[in-house]
This record gives C-alpha cells, structure tokens and sequence, in this order.
C-alpha cells in the first residue's frame, strides 16, 4: 500500500483508479502572490478584508446558532454548509487583513481577540433571526449583496483578494439560490407561512440601505481594488425584484437609519461573548 | 390532507470518475426539486460527485426477499453462460 491512512489516500492527488469519487483537494489559493501590490496602500487593504472578513464571521457565527432548530434535518445541513462556507471566506479575509497591514496577525488573533468596538461588520450581519423566515429573508439579502460584490472583486487589483471573491462567487450563487428557493416556498404556502415571511423582510428592510453606503477606505480603493458598495444596489434591486416579484410578497417600504460600518447594535457582544469566551479563557492554547 | 411527513427520495450520485450513478442514501423532501437541493448538502460535501439523480422512493421496485432463490439461483449452475472458453493475451489488461 502507498499510504498510511486511507485519508492520506484521498487527500493526495492521485491518478490511481481505485477510489470512485476522485481524489486531491484544489487550493484556491495556490500560486497566489501574497505580497501587498504596488499603489495599494496596505492599511486600506487590511481595513477592507477586515470589512468583508468580519460580514462572514459574524453571519456564520449566527447561522450556526440554528443548528439545533433547523425546521428539518435537511435543512440544518444546508444551514451549516453555508456557515462553513462563509466561514473559510473569513478565515481567508482576516489572515489577509492581517498579513497586508505589516502586524503578521493571524487570523485567530483578529476573530478572537478583538473588542465589539474593533469589528467592522455590517449590523445585517450581527442580528437574531425571529425565526425561520427572518433567517430566509436576512439571508437572501446579505447572498445577493454579497454575491454582487465579490463578483466584481475577481477583477481586484490585489491576486489574493482576487482568488478569494472567484471561490466565494461559487459558494455565495448557491446560497443565494437556497433563500430564493425557500422565499418562494414560504410565500406560496399558506397564509400564516406568507404572513411570516413578509415579517422576516419586514425586519430585515430597515438594516438594507446601509450595505450600499461608500466608506472612505472604499472611496481609496476604487475603482482597481474593490468596488464602491454604491454600484451593487442596481444588481441588487434587480435581483430582489424578480425574487419577490415571482414570490409576490413587496419590498416593505419604512424608515431606515443607515448607520456606517463600525456602528453595532448591543446583539453584537452577545455574538462575540459566546464566540471568544473559550479562546479568552484559556490565552495562548492550541489543540 | 395535513401529512407533515415529507416523502423520501433515494439519492443516486455519479463520481467524477465513475460510469454510472452509485445509489448513496435517501433524504426527506417536500418534492424532487428541493429533494435535489439537499442531496447536494447532504452528499457531495466531500467531493463526491458531479451529477445526482433523486428518486421518489415510493416510485421504486425491489424484488423481495421470499423470492430469491426461484428468481436467482438458477443462473448459479448455468456455465455455458459465461465467457470462459476465451484465452486472452496479457496485453489486455481490464475485459
């Protein structure tokens, strides 16, 4: 036998015909140079990966409180598989944030031993979802946005950033996909299941604007490194419009405060209490 | 009609490699499209494959147990059936 363990069996990329499925994983981030390119300021890099890297964590942490919930066994897989998947992306972003501001902090330094004040997640992110057709709602919304920007991404100036948003792309069309699958599920179902799912968008409408406010470290990237959030909303509408407009439910109109990124609501420290308490309480520890 | 039960689907997934679907499990869904959806989340998460067919399961036929042996053991004793009368080079690795 050429190997130790059958994982090391399907792990390695072999030509071997013995196992079906296929073997060998593919790095996205492979042959990627991980210097900061030139004319790109590396604190605004960092300070941008730090922005989309603390969107994914947060949402994961709360897609992942479902576990448990789920209204099917199904359904708490597909739930875990998009956490897990948003999670890489933050993994990928924050060691980035860290690597290009010159401190060399890892990725664990920045999840786990930042403060509330520290993160730059949008408030979509760090909410409770009432239930299950909050979570529809806040999901679809926080795909499609998320989709619109990383697919402009893959033509950012920085490789890394680059190769990042081309993997994300793949993940983020799926679960796009999900919450527009479910939505329409719901709002074609019976009436109390309609009435739900208009509240979950009820809830989720106020904290929408503020995805598409430019922050001043966005106006220096732009336009070669990553897009002005200002430009997603028309790819947005677009795509929310034809959701709903199948689905019939309205876009609720009301009051919106927009708020810059930086500005938490007290849900955060809840998040990140459960979050960081392990990795607080014993400092310095490794598996 | 209130069934909460959602029917079950068997899953059918073809690796990149392989010819044909390879029957992996079953999974509940409310009807093919989404059942399609969660064999995707339940059984390729580790790279398995790259087409999935679902299947109703109440669409499938099985041969049942009490009639195994009129329906197969008389292909046991049947050797003119085989093609074993054959020599075959070396050079011919997998027939």
């Amino acid at each position: 036998m050429g190997f130790d363990t059958a994982y090391e069996a399907i792990t390695e990329e072999d030509g071997d015909q013995r196992w079906a499925f296929g073997t060998g994983f593919a790095d996205p981030l492979a042959g990627v140079d991980t210097a900061v390119p030139d004319g790109v300021d590396g604190a605004d890099l960092a300070a941008y990966c730090l922005m989309l890297g603390d969107d994914a964590l947060i949402m994961s942490h709360r897609l992942q409180e479902w576990l448990a919930r789920a209204p099917e066994l199904e359904e708490e897989t597909a739930l875990a598989n998009i956490a897990l998947d948003l999670l890489g992306q933050a993994r990928l972003l924050l060691t980035r944030a860290g690597h290009a501001d010159g401190t060399e902090r890892t990725e664990d330094d920045l999840a786990y031993w930042r403060g509330p004040d520290e993160f730059r997640n949008v408030r979509l992110a760090e909410v409770r979802d009432a239930d299950f057709g909050g979570l529809i709602a806040r999901l679809l919304v926080f795909s499609t946005w998320r989709l619109a920007l990383l697919d402009r991404l893959r033509g950012s100036a920085d490789p890394l950033l680059a190769a990042i948003a081309a993997k994300g792309v793949q993940e983020l069309t799926y679960h796009r996909d999900y919450a527009a699958q479910w939505l329409l599920r719901l709002a074609g179902g019976t009436e109390y299941s309609r009435e739900r799912m208009a509240a979950g968008l009820a809830a989720v409408a106020p904290l929408t604007p503020e995805l598409f406010l430019d922050s001043d470290t966005e106006r220096r990237l732009a336009p070669h490194v990553a897009p002005r959030p200002a430009d997603l909303r028309a790819e947005f509408d677009a795509v929310l419009a034809t959701v709903l407009g199948r689905a019939g439910l309205p876009w609720p109109d009301g009051p919106a405060e927009p708020e810059p990124r930086g500005v938490h609501t007290a849900e955060l420290a809840e998040v990140l209490d459960e979050l960081q308490n392990l990795a607080r309480a014993h400092p310095g520890a490794t598996w | 009609m209130n069934d909460p039960e959602w029917p079950l689907f068997e899953v059918f997934l073809r690796g990149k490699r392989g010819l044909n679907h390879v029957h992996v499990g079953s999974l509940h869904a409310a009807d093919p499209q989404m059942a399609l959806r969660h064999a995707r989340d339940l059984y390729t998460r580790r790279n398995e494959g790259v087409s999935i067919w679902v299947v109703a399961s109440a669409d499938i036929t099985a041969s049942s147990p009490d009639e195994k042996d009129p329906f197969f053991a008389p292909s046991g004793d049947k050797v003119y059936r085989h093609p074993t009368f054959y020599d075959i080079p070396d050079s011919v690795p997998h027939i």
